[in-house]
């Protein structure tokens, strides 16, 4: 039998795009990605409209989604995450239906539970073989670790793998197997090499954010769970990655051996990796170059996919054995509910990602943010919109202290005798307004629902209104 | 303090306002850009009022593309553009 398809358009044909359906992309191409696009413009060129698109996340290179959602080519988006230059068009209220979001750990609980289903799944394939043993490691595309397209391999009816290096039969050190794929399309480029992986990741110089990075290490570290067996998340960004670096000097400093790094990898988690600080990497997805060959390379650093990430009704998961984790904040309000969804004008600049799912799973969960961003304030009354709930968030860091949950007594008995500056959110929201002066109240329009954001369990956690 | 021609002060960059200023038609006139418009209006424009009460200037087109000075920034800034526009040439 042969899987080899010549075209993209035969692909959506034989797979059996109909209007109506939904079909599926994952994000690992990043802002990088043709395969969206490309599939997408094939399917609004055949006539196929009413769609609905289930992605793990949207970046600013799939933009040209924005025409076919305005058309109705693309009625609904389903995903994790979906930056401005999509979210401006859902906020505007183009969508024929609100769109949803859910978690890195919900989308594919919910795909296993049979709560949302893929009739036809597209997955960019850095390398695969004519019969779809596929892989993100190698080829001129490499993105790393694939975790999150196992599901769309494993749950969607039809699986097309679209590759711009196929290798000879049999491929033998795939991510998902040959099993569970259809179709195999070859083209010249799955996606822009430049936007797929940073070739570093730079840190931050950004005193504001080093203040905070390092109040954070001293948080974690007084909280006591920095010490052999350390487990440990952080992400890509300013502050976020900072910490990681003050985390890394205390460990040095003490010997302390580190069990395993978990979440989106970048250069410097696999730096700690090799200095002996952590024994594995469990790597859902590559920020970097050094990230993508230390996959390849290093006997410690694994690829897991989503579900082994964090899914809630897994039985067991990376996130649910997790010691501290590091997150930011679009806001965060005196409940200490975090918003990463929208931005202060409502907006739809994002999502939660991971955010959701390991501040529940993790023992400890740090939320990095300055008290206010050039004037726009971070610390308010109540969030925009409600991303990660307050119970799952235990310390805002800050540049001018630290806020704990009251629910968390431990805590501030720790950090007090630590002689951290420990702060009331309330204390905390004070300085920012005497900084800035009181900002006015927002209203919110409430007249048309443009996304519904769901929990880890795809119950509702809160709605995001069209921005007037 | 009499605003001769036209001057600028400030960047685009973030917390930074960037201000022009020019002669006006016998009364204030301030368009306003700003990142945090919905949260600070009223008080951004309440501040360039101010300090050209002080200045004692009634007539001016004043041109702001803030992303999101505080106070003591817009003032300075301000300042600065209102010296600038009424130095000779």
């Amino acid at each position: 039998m042969s899987k080899l398809v010549g075209s993209i358009a035969e692909a959506v044909q034989f797979a059996g795009v109909k209007d109506g359906m939904t079909i599926s992309f994952h994000h690992h191409l990043r802002s990088g990605d043709f395969v969206l696009n490309m599939v997408m413009d094939e399917i609004a060129k055949m006539g196929i409209k009413d769609l609905t698109i289930n992605a793990s996340s949207i970046h600013p290179g799939h933009a040209p989604l924005a025409k076919h959602v305005k058309s109705g080519v693309v009625t609904c988006v389903e995903t994790n995450y979906m930056s401005i230059e999509v979210g401006q068009a859902v906020s505007e209220g183009y969508m024929k239906k609100p769109m949803i979001f859910r978690t890195h750990g919900g989308r594919p609980s919910s795909l296993a539970e049979g709560k949302s289903h893929i009739d036809v799944a597209f997955i960019a394939a850095p390398t695969s073989d004519p019969m779809g043993n596929f892989t993100g490691k190698i080829g001129k595309s490499a993105c790393g670790s694939l975790g999150y397209a196992f599901e769309d391999a494993y749950y969607a009816d039809k699986v097309v793998v679209i590759t711009d290096n196929l290798v000879p039969y049999p491929l033998t050190d795939f991510s998902v197997p040959e099993n569970y794929v259809d179709y195999v399309v070859e083209v010249d480029a799955i996606g822009d090499p430049q936007g797929i992986v940073a070739s570093t990741t730079k840190m931050t110089k950004d005193p504001v954010s080093l203040r905070i990075a390092e109040l954070a290490a001293k948080a974690i570290d007084a909280s006591g769970l920095l010490k052999d067996g350390f487990s440990f998340q952080t992400g890509a960004g300013g502050a976020s990655l900072a910490c990681a670096a003050y985390v890394r000097d205390i460990m040095k400093e003490r010997g302390i051996k580190g069990s395993y790094a978990l979440g989106g990898i970048t250069g410097y988690i696999v730096d700690m990796y090799r200095e002996g600080l952590f024994e594995a990497i469990q790597d859902v997805q590559c920020f970097d170059l050094k990230a993508v060959e230390s996959l390849r390379d290093d006997p410690g650093h694994f690829e897991i996919s989503s579900t082994q990430y964090a899914s809630p009704t897994a039985k067991s998961s990376a996130a649910s054995s997790l010691d501290a984790v590091v997150l930011g904040a679009t806001q965060i309000d005196t409940e200490f509910n975090v918003n990463v969804h929208t931005d202060s004008r409502g907006y739809i600049i994002g999502g939660s990602g991971g955010h959701t799912d390991v501040a529940e799973e993790a023992k400890l969960t740090v939320i990095v943010a300055p008290v206010s961003r050039a004037r726009m304030p971070v610390v308010v009354d109540k969030v925009l919109t409600v991303s990660t709930p307050g119970k799952d968030v235990d310390v805002l860091v800050t540049q001018y202290g630290i806020a704990v949950n009251p629910a968390r007594q431990d805590l501030i008995e720790r950090f007090t005798q630590a002689k951290l500056p420990v702060k009331t959110m309330q204390e905390l929201k004070e300085i920012a307004d005497k900084l800035n002066g009181v900002p006015a109240e927002i209203k919110v329009n409430k007249n048309k629902i443009v996304a519904e954001v769901l929990d880890r369990l795809d119950q509702p956690l809160d709605v995001i209104y069209a921005v007037e | 303090m009499i605003i001769q021609h036209p001057a600028v002060c400030g960047t685009l960059e973030s917390s930074d306002v960037m201000i022009t200023v020019s002669p006006g038609d016998g009364e204030i006139c301030i368009d306003l850009d700003s990142t945090v418009d919905m949260y600070y209006h009223d008080q951004i424009i309440k501040v360039m009022k101010e300090l050209l009460a002080l200045e004692g200037i009634s007539s001016a087109k004043i041109k702001a593309v803030d992303h999101g000075a505080l106070d003591c920034t817009i003032k300075a800034r301000l300042k600065t553009a209102l010296v600038r526009s009424s130095k000779e040439v």
